[in-house]
């Protein structure tokens, strides 16, 4: 099933990604190209078989509900690329 | 004087226990190395001017956390990352008194077989500096077989540790899933991700495992070993069963000096005392690779849904408003690889999708991992080409991702269904490296040691490039 311009443009919309022109055609034909090759999985008739997300079986992993220090506020914004006060600072939301 | 191409990381941990020789000397041997060596190699992305310790170096992938280190996994989005706490496993050296050389080079965000995604140019192979050391973590791989390091950690997610090094002609352990914690470490596809070992002897790849595996409790999806970890001792194999995989073995693509050179490996095992027999994994090989290129991108579109230029990393110039913001930076902060690859993941995980993709690929999973279980129930371990080719020469695969995705074609079945791969190196073919990838069930990593360090002794395979010596 092949992926159309306006598809592309949705789901670089979903991964928050703004292509430019250039990078719309190339990564349509190559994303297509892909596409096409892992479709392969649809071969198999699998609706008998349950699927794996996790390849060991660990379930329900809990761990004591006890507090810790966590990271001290200047530590935890020393990456910021921008920052007011104690809070990282950001554009307005647009209208 | 400090051979730095010959020691190894055993050696320079008897020298330093028996005063021979300090660790600050062993620290400046690496570094004089490095300096000499690396301006044609790059393999590293950060090398460390010093750094606090008693016991010999190492490197680590830069997709490793370090605190106070810049760790960039080979993204501009990351470019002047400087992470403010140390991955787990990071911990665990400093414990033992490692010290970090450096960071070295990957495919951006662990991307590629190559390290010509890295956003930071690639890294060339230490035997021929015109061919790639592979990927991702062909910094590590050729760090170690060029002396600029005695031993590394690299990360596997779909062959990153195991391909490098067979390109590179070193030892590389992908572990079984679980055994070794992620915290810390940046992520591309959680299902898949393992930290692991790189070294230049089966010996080495054992005791450096030791020290990172096991629980950590901030990695939720990590378990202690059943078994502590051996160092293997014994020359021969008397009592084990080896299977040679038909179709990891006779796949398209494998080059006659390949085939050639696992062929006569696996001669050796059987003289070495090893039962040897063929066995089948049609499912596996087939469905593996469009399986995996499912799978690791839909969670790699989530994982890396995080860089978006509010908390740390790279952030587009002068956006008006917020959600500008978002798009340019990972538009600018991303290279061509990981956007393909959230966009396939964004694809197959959005609504009407999802089913005929991520959910198929995950039944194929469980398919794969019955393949796996089945020949484990007549075999203690596989063998077979890690790569199908010997070190390709750069730029040969990059216009065409879909050729250098069958890079993985062999290593990426057993990483679908969780289990441990050793890789040995077997021989050469047009003077590149050739590597063995010996495949054991879950938490089957003493089998695969005791196998490769039979055959290491055996083969007699000189690590060190030929250029270098």
């Amino acid at each position: 099933m092949a992926i159309d311009r306006e598809q592309l443009l949705h789901v670089a919309h979903l991964a928050r990604l703004e292509l430019r022109e250039e990078e719309v055609e190339r990564l349509g034909a190559q994303l297509n190209d892909i596409l096409a090759a892992v479709s392969k999985v649809s071969e198999l008739d699998l609706a008998d078989v349950p699927p794996t997300s996790h390849p060991l079986d660990v379930v329900n992993v809990w761990a004591e509900d006890e507090p810790r220090p966590s990271l001290p506020v200047d530590v935890a914004l020393a990456n910021a690329p921008d920052r007011e006060g104690d809070m990282f600072r950001v554009p307005p939301a647009g209208s | 004087m400090i051979d730095t191409l010959r020691l190894t990381a055993e050696e320079a941990n008897r020298l330093l226990a028996g005063g021979q020789v300090s660790s600050d000397e062993l620290y400046a041997a690496y570094g004089d190395a490095i300096a000499a060596r690396d301006e044609e190699l790059h393999c590293y992305l950060h090398v460390c001017e010093d750094d606090p310790g008693t016991g010999i170096p190492i490197a680590l992938k830069d997709v490793i956390g370090t605190k106070g280190i810049p760790t960039t996994a080979g993204s501009r989005i990351l470019e002047g990352y400087v992470p403010v706490y140390d991955a787990t496993v990071v911990m665990r050296l400093r414990a033992r008194g490692l010290r970090v050389l450096g960071k070295t080079n990957t495919d951006e965000f662990a991307m590629g077989s190559s390290t010509e995604n890295s956003a930071y140019g690639p890294t060339r192979n230490p035997w021929n500096p015109t061919r790639v050391p592979g990927g991702s973590g062909g910094g590590s791989a050729a760090a170690v077989s060029a002396g600029l390091a005695p031993w590394a950690l690299g990360s596997d997610t779909g062959g990153s540790i195991k391909q490098p090094a067979a390109l590179c002609g070193n030892v590389g352990l992908r572990p079984t899933y679980g055994t070794v914690s992620r915290y810390g470490i940046v992520a591309f596809a959680s299902s898949l991700d393992q930290v692991g070992p790189v070294a230049r002897t089966v010996r080495d790849c054992a005791f450096l495992y030791s020290l990172i595996a096991g629980r950590d409790a901030c990695d939720s999806t990590t378990v202690e070993l059943p078994r502590p970890v051996e160092l293997p001792t014994a020359e021969d194999l008397h009592g084990l069963r080896i299977g040679v995989p038909r179709e990891l073995n006779e796949a398209d693509g494998i080059e006659p000096g390949v085939r050639a050179a696992v062929e006569a490996a696996i001669e050796l095992l059987c003289g070495l005392g090893a039962e040897i027999g063929e066995c089948r994994l049609p499912l596996s090989v087939e469905y593996g690779l469009p399986c995996y290129y499912l799978i690791a991108p839909a969670e790699a579109s989530s994982n890396l849904a995080r860089y978006d230029g509010v908390r740390y990393g790279f952030r587009a110039r002068d956006a008006a408003e917020r959600l500008e913001m978002y798009e340019r930076t990972r538009d600018e902060g991303f290279g061509e690889e990981p956007k393909r690859r959230i966009m396939v993941g964004t694809y197959a995980l959005s609504a009407g999708y999802y089913a005929a993709y991520y959910g198929q690929a995950q039944k194929v999973r469980t398919v794969i991992k019955r393949e796996h279980d089945a020949a484990f129930e007549t075999f203690d371990a596989l063998v077979s080409p890690t790569s199908p080719t010997v070190a390709f020469p750069l730029g040969e695969r990059t216009t065409d991702p879909l050729a250098m995705y069958l890079s993985d074609l062999l290593t990426i079945p057993s990483c679908m269904a969780g289990l441990p791969g050793l890789n040995v190196p077997c021989g050469l073919s047009e003077g590149l490296p050739v590597g063995l990838q010996i495949v054991g069930p879950q938490f089957g990593e003493n089998t695969l040691f005791a196998i490769g360090h039979a055959l290491e002794g055996a083969l007699g395979f000189d690590p060190v490039p030929e250029r270098l010596r």
